[in-house]
Parts: C-alpha cells; structure tokens; sequence
C-alpha cells in the first residue's frame, strides 16, 4: 500500500472530478464559444465551474478567471498589475518566502525598471504586518504575500497586512497567492480585503493544468496574452474546459471544517510521534496550517531520506519540489541552519491520509537514522 | 537527376592492407546510424564511399546530419548523380542542381576531377565548358578563380558523373569498432560523456560502467546517465551499461576508513570493480573523465593511487584540458544540459570535507586492506544490472 505524504506538491484527483473531466472530453466537448447547442452545453459547464470557484473564494462569478494554474495566476497577477500602474509608481512589495513564480516574475520586473522589496519573516516564519507597512510609499503599487507557506505551512495574517497597507496607501493592489490555503482555510475575498488571490486545482484533488485568478470588481489589469474574447480578454484560448469542470467539482466537495479537524489529528499525532524520535526536529511553525509539517532528520540528506522511504512506499517531499537541488530559501529566509535546512522533510497530508501512513512514515524515519549513513 | 552522399574516408586511407576491413567498418557504422530513415545503398570505390538513398521520400538532412557524426569520415558532400555520364548531362545538371547558390552568389569556379580517364573531355575542357554554361544562365556571375564565392565541383568516376559545391567537415576519426573496446566509468557529470565520446573518436566501442547507491542517489540519477549515454551513442553507436550497486560498498568506507581517505578509497574500489567487469566483456581499457588538478581526486597523487588498484590500461582523454574545453565539447555533443541536472550522484554523496590531496599509497591499502571489501565487491558484481543503450533519434 502507498502512503502518499506529498500533497503541497500534488494531489490525486478525486473520482468525481475525474468523471468530469472524463464526460466533458467524451460528451460535452464543444467548444463554449460556438453557437450550436454543443458550444451551449460545454458554457453551461464552465459558468457552473466559474460560480462553484467564485463561491468558494466568496467571490462573484464575473470576478473568476481561469488560467492554466498557480504559476500562470502569479504571473498575469504581477506583470498585469504593474504594466497597468506603471504610470502611478515603480514599487513592487513581496515577501521573501514566495513561491518561485512570484520570486522570478518579481526578478523580471526589477530589471525591467521596477523596485522590488522583499520582507523577511521573523523567526516564527510568519510575514508582520509592520514590516510589509513600513515598506508601502507613495511610490508602492502593488503587495504580494502569500497565504500559507508551502514549504513550512507558516499562515501568514494576509488579511491584517493588507488592511495595514491601505491603511497607508489605500490605491496599492494587494494580490496573495492562495494556493497552500485555497480549500484548506476558510478564504474570504472581501474580508481578506485582497485585489487578486491565485488559486489552483491540482492542489486540491482537481487535475493539473488548471487555476483561476480573483481579480476584484474594479481592479484593472493588463492581459499577458492576446487573442479570443474568452476570459473577457484576460486569458484569451480556448477554455481547458475538462479541467476547468474538474476543478468545480473538486470545489463543491470542499468540506473544510471536517477536513480541518481531521488533518489537525494527524498532525498532532505526527508531531507527537516523530518528536520521541532521537534526532528529529520540527521546522515548522507552532500555530502552521496542519496540512503541512516540515522536520529534519538527525543528519541524513533530504534527499536521501526521501529515496529512502520511498522503498517504504512513503513520499515525501525534501523542501519543496519546484526547488529540487536548491537550498532552500524559505527555511534560511525562517532563520534555520544551513546543516538543519540539509536534512529538511516536508510531510503534506490531505483528506485521503490516515493514521496509518504517519506509522509507517514514523517508523520509516526511524529506521532510516539508524541505518543510513550521516553526513 | 538523383541525390547521393560522398564521403572521404579519413585516417583509414593511411592504413595499408587493413584499409579494406577499416572501410567495411565504416560501412557497417554508417548504415547502422541511418536505421529507420530509410533504405539506403552504400558502396565504396577510389577511397570514396557512396551514400545512395533508394527511395525519394528520405529526408537528406537528417541522413547527412547523422553522417556528420560518424568517425571515420573526414568529410561529406551532397551531390548531384548525373543521369548519364556524358557532358551534356553534366551541362544540363550542374545550373540546375546548384542554383540557389548560384543565385547567391557573386563568383564562381569550377573545379573538375576526371579519375575515368575513359571520359572524352579532359578536366580543363570539362571547367570550360561548365564555366560557360553557367555564366550564360547566370549573367551576374563572374568568374574567380582564386577567391570564389562558390565552387561548383565536377566529378567524373568509373559509375557516374557527379556534381555538387564545397564539402562539409565530417566527424573526422578512426571508424568505431577498429580500435578494439573498453569501458567507460560514467557518473552523470560533464566530463566522463566527453571522454566517452573521444574515445569513440579513436575508433574505440564502449561499454559503460554506472556506479549507483540507492537511496543516497536517485533513480533519477540512473536515469539521467542513461538520457547521456544515448546522446554518446549517436557518436559511438550503441552500448551495453552496466549498473553496479554500490550501496554498501559506500556505507562501509564511510563507517570504517578514515574520513580523509574516503573518495581515494571509493575510486580505487571503482576501479577495481570496473577491470573486472571490463575483462568479463572483452574490454581490453577503461576510460575515465578525470582532468589533473580538477578536484582533490585528481591530483598526481591521488591518480597515482587510484590507478594501482587496476593492471589494465586506463585511458584519461581529458587529463590536460581546462573545464571550459571540456564544456565546449559536451556543448557540441549535446550532453552538456544534461549534465547539469542536480541530482545526487555517487561521486558527490559523502564527500569528506578535508580530502587527502597527497594520499601516500601505502596507507591507503593499509586502510582499505583493513576493512576488507571482497566480499562486498563480489556481492556488488553478482548483482549487475544491464541495460541497453542506442540513440533513439
């Protein structure tokens, strides 16, 4: 049997959603824009999927945009912010424990001319609303902090960093990256009192190839890419219909509070377990979202301690898995050494876990100190 | 009028009586290394080998693309085959044939090559007569003789008349296979994929030899040494690797050598192992990508230690290059964004933090004899893993 402890990287597509898709591919696969009852029955499909999505982010319909996933959300997010502000400032506000395609599109628009900040957590891995404040100007257009870290499931308080910001300058954009939180907290548009919030599908059972960004009512941005009516223009190209009604029916099955108790459960029980382990650490921080739990073992290699459960049928992730061979910046970035950062684990869980996989890995672990050898 | 391929055999010219079993080689290298493209006919005669696709539908780029890389072949051109042997066919290909150059062209020359002395017209008649016919169906051309923008050559041979312009540089070599076989030690890195490929260049057939450690390298890792050694196989043509599990001969030198000695120990074992699975496949030398200087293991010193622990002949084809002539051939081999990929390998797990430079051999043995890995090494070599290895372009 396989212990699947990787879901920040990927989950499995529940069978619902896989239904889906498989319909639209098989049934319902006109194109949504052609006029015939095909084209009809397949935008029925994608304003269903837009209204679910919307909900779930307490958003209205006409606020949701789908793109091929989180990366490609961050990105229409950032470029499409600062080619339409240009004119207002050149200051660009991220926190420094983002997913790389914030980090990398936030690279491109410094050499492009923009100033780019980046603020640091505090040792608790937390991004502080004062700290973000203390770098907003007249000159800062747009904030991008992430919701929950995904490689430490540190939560940061988006919500109290973007009411600090307008506080100060009330015409900067405020985006987060949702993508760790999307399905897991309780997001709120409004009261997250965010301009743009990424989201993506494969990280919650729905098949990868897929997202969506909230762009709020009012909020204008530039399209990265040019062509069909689809999307109002922000994302034009044929709808990717099959995942995209994947993705709503992985929405509706969202049960957060539920799934929240139980994925706390486990990981206390990991926690709990793996501290009695001579050797382990936990980096991650105390009050993290449960979904994520991020340790290092004594002093054996991610790497190797990954391949090494891996037999096991046990998968882990070492750090994040868009960072293979990096150190990684996030945990450096929490203060965590270098030695401490060489052995980092991150253990993801979802609905699908139980406790049985956390024994497995538990004892894996165990095994592996033991019997692998030390740096 | 039909396309063909001529090649010019290279250093096999130089061979005397062998030459005939050299160009067979050849031969046998270049219709492997077109397989799947098509039937082709492949002939030799007056130290020129002749490429004939038998179909009209073969793509000749990707035929002489491939070609470029078989060793063997100082250069290649493609050509016209004339209908008849006759100078009016000649007349009638040759503007035909060559025109987009033409076109392109300000100056032109002529050059003809009679080696069928049965041939009517003399090789400056031929120039004359071609010469001429060009420039009046060209009329902006103008002759050069010295200092042509294009050279439009006129070859008469015993089966036919062929035309085409200014060869192209071939892979230059000794055919693979002539040069007897040996093993290369191959890790993942940038340096043993050209090594391999150097060889191959001296006329040499590998066999490649992969060290692995599970879980402390990655499958990955594996896999992206067989991703390399398909890339060498379009130089070298297919191979056999052998993968050898190295786990526990890693975890022992670790557990109990001095920390200092570890990666002086580990190569030597490598070695070792390596001549014994080379003389097991009729390798008569194994081949390493190790460069002087270029890290702790490659000093004169350690060398010196590691090549004791084999008796067969080692080949370090990279021994006095700088790294960047190392990555400008992996560039040209294609290997090099391979190479880069970071996964753990053998080399690189373990790495002890203060290694031995000057490593006396005595104490090496000393320490190795100590632990005693036979047993170990004889585990390692029962439980081989064979894959095979051929160019999937």
């Amino acid at each position: 049997m396989e212990h699947y402890l990787d879901n920040s990287a990927t989950t499995a597509v529940c069978v619902n959603a896989a239904e889906k898709a498989y319909r639209i591919m098989t049934q319902i696969y006109g194109n949504p824009s052609s006029l015939h009852i095909k084209g009809m029955q397949a935008e029925q499909e994608l304003n269903t999927a837009r209204k679910i999505v919307a909900r779930s982010l307490g958003a209205e319909s006409e606020e949701i945009f789908f793109t091929s996933g989180g990366t490609e959300a961050n990105n229409t997010a950032l470029f499409g912010v600062a080619q339409a502000r240009k004119r207002q400032g050149r200051k660009i506000i991220i926190s420094s424990v983002e997913h790389s395609s914030i980090i990398e599109a936030a690279k491109r628009l410094e050499s492009e001319g923009f100033e780019v900040v980046r603020v640091s957590p505090k040792t608790d891995g937390v991004i502080h609303p004062e700290d973000v404040k203390y770098a907003v100007d007249s000159d800062t257009i747009l904030v991008s902090v992430m919701c929950v870290n995904n490689e430490t499931g540190a939560i940061m308080p988006v919500e109290e960093i973007f009411s600090a910001v307008k506080n100060k300058n009330s015409s900067v954009v405020c985006h987060t990256d949702a993508v760790q939180a999307f399905g897991k907290l309780k997001l709120n548009a409004k009261k997250l009192g965010a301009d743009l919030i990424s989201v993506s599908a494969h990280k919650v059972h729905a098949p990868k190839g897929c997202g969506a960004l909230y762009i709020k009512r009012g909020v204008r941005i530039i399209p990265q890419q040019y062509g069909g009516e689809q999307e109002k223009k922000i994302r034009p190209g044929t709808e990717a219909l099959p995942l995209i009604a994947a993705f709503g029916v992985a929405c509706d099955e969202f049960d957060i509070d539920a799934n929240y108790s139980k994925i706390r459960e486990l990981n206390d029980y990991a926690r709990e377990k793996l501290m009695k382990i001579d050797g382990v650490t936990v980096n991650s921080p105390e009050n993290a979202l449960p979904y994520v739990l991020n340790i290092s073992a004594g002093r054996v290699r991610s790497e190797t301690m990954l391949h090494f459960l891996e037999e096991l049928d046990v998968f882990v992730s070492s750090g994040s898995a868009c960072a293979k061979g990096k150190p990684s910046h996030v945990l450096s970035a929490a203060g965590i050494s270098k030695d401490r950062a060489d052995s980092a684990i991150r253990i993801s869980f979802s609905k699908y876990n139980n406790k049985e996989d956390i024994d497995v890995l538990c004892n894996g672990i165990e095994t592996g100190l033991s019997v692998l050898a030390h740096r | 009028m039909k396309e063909i391929i001529l090649l010019k055999d290279g250093e096999i010219v130089l061979k005397g009586l062998n030459r005939r079993s050299f160009e067979d080689v050849l031969k046998k290298n270049i219709k492997n290394s077109l397989s799947g493209l098509g039937r082709f006919e492949i002939t030799s005669a007056q130290s020129t080998i002749y490429v004939k696709p038998l179909s009209d539908d073969i793509d000749l780029d990707e035929v002489c693309g491939r070609i470029a890389r078989v060793f063997g072949i100082v250069s290649f051109s493609r050509a016209a085959a004339c209908d008849e042997k006759t100078l009016d066919s000649v007349l009638q290909s040759a503007p035909v044939y060559l025109e987009k150059e033409l076109k392109a062209a300000a100056t032109f020359k002529v050059e003809a090559k009679r080696s069928d002395k049965r041939f009517p017209y003399k090789s400056p008649e031929i120039c004359r007569e071609l010469g001429g016919e060009i420039l009046t169906k060209y009329p902006h051309l103008k002759v050069d003789v010295h200092n042509p923008d294009i050279t439009v050559y006129v070859e008469i041979r015993d089966f036919g008349a062929y035309i085409h312009s200014d060869a192209v540089k071939g892979a230059g070599g000794i055919p693979v296979g002539t040069g007897g076989k040996a093993a290369i030690l191959i890790s993942g890195g940038i340096d043993s994929p050209v090594a391999a490929y150097m060889m191959a260049k001296r006329g040499i057939k590998l066999t490649a030899i992969h060290f692995a450690s599970p879980p402390y390298t990655s499958r990955r890792a594996e896999e992206k040494v067989v991703r390399l050694l398909k890339k060498v196989s379009r130089y070298a043509g297919p191979m056999t690797m052998f993968t050898v599990p190295f786990t526990k001969i890693q975890e022992k030198i670790k557990n109990e050598c001095p920390e200092e000695l570890f990666t002086i120990i580990m190569r030597r074992l490598m070695m070792e192992i390596s001549e014994k699975i080379a003389l097991q496949n009729d390798c008569s030398a194994l081949i390493t990508g190790e460069s002087l200087g270029q890290v702790a293991s490659q000093t004169i010193g350690a060398l010196a230690c590691t090549n004791e622990a084999a008796d067969m002949v080692v080949f370090r084809p990279l021994i006095g290059m700088d790294k960047q002539e190392i990555i400008d051939i992996s560039y040209k081999i294609d290997t090099y964004d391979i190479s880069i990929e970071p996964y753990e390998d053998c080399c690189t797990v373990f790495t002890p933090k203060h290694p031995r430079t000057r490593p006396v051999l005595k104490y090496v043995k000393e320490a190795q004899e100590k632990a005693e890995f036979e047993p170990l090494v004889e585990e390692a070599l029962n439980n081989l893993k064979t894959t095979f290895i051929s160019a999937d372009d």
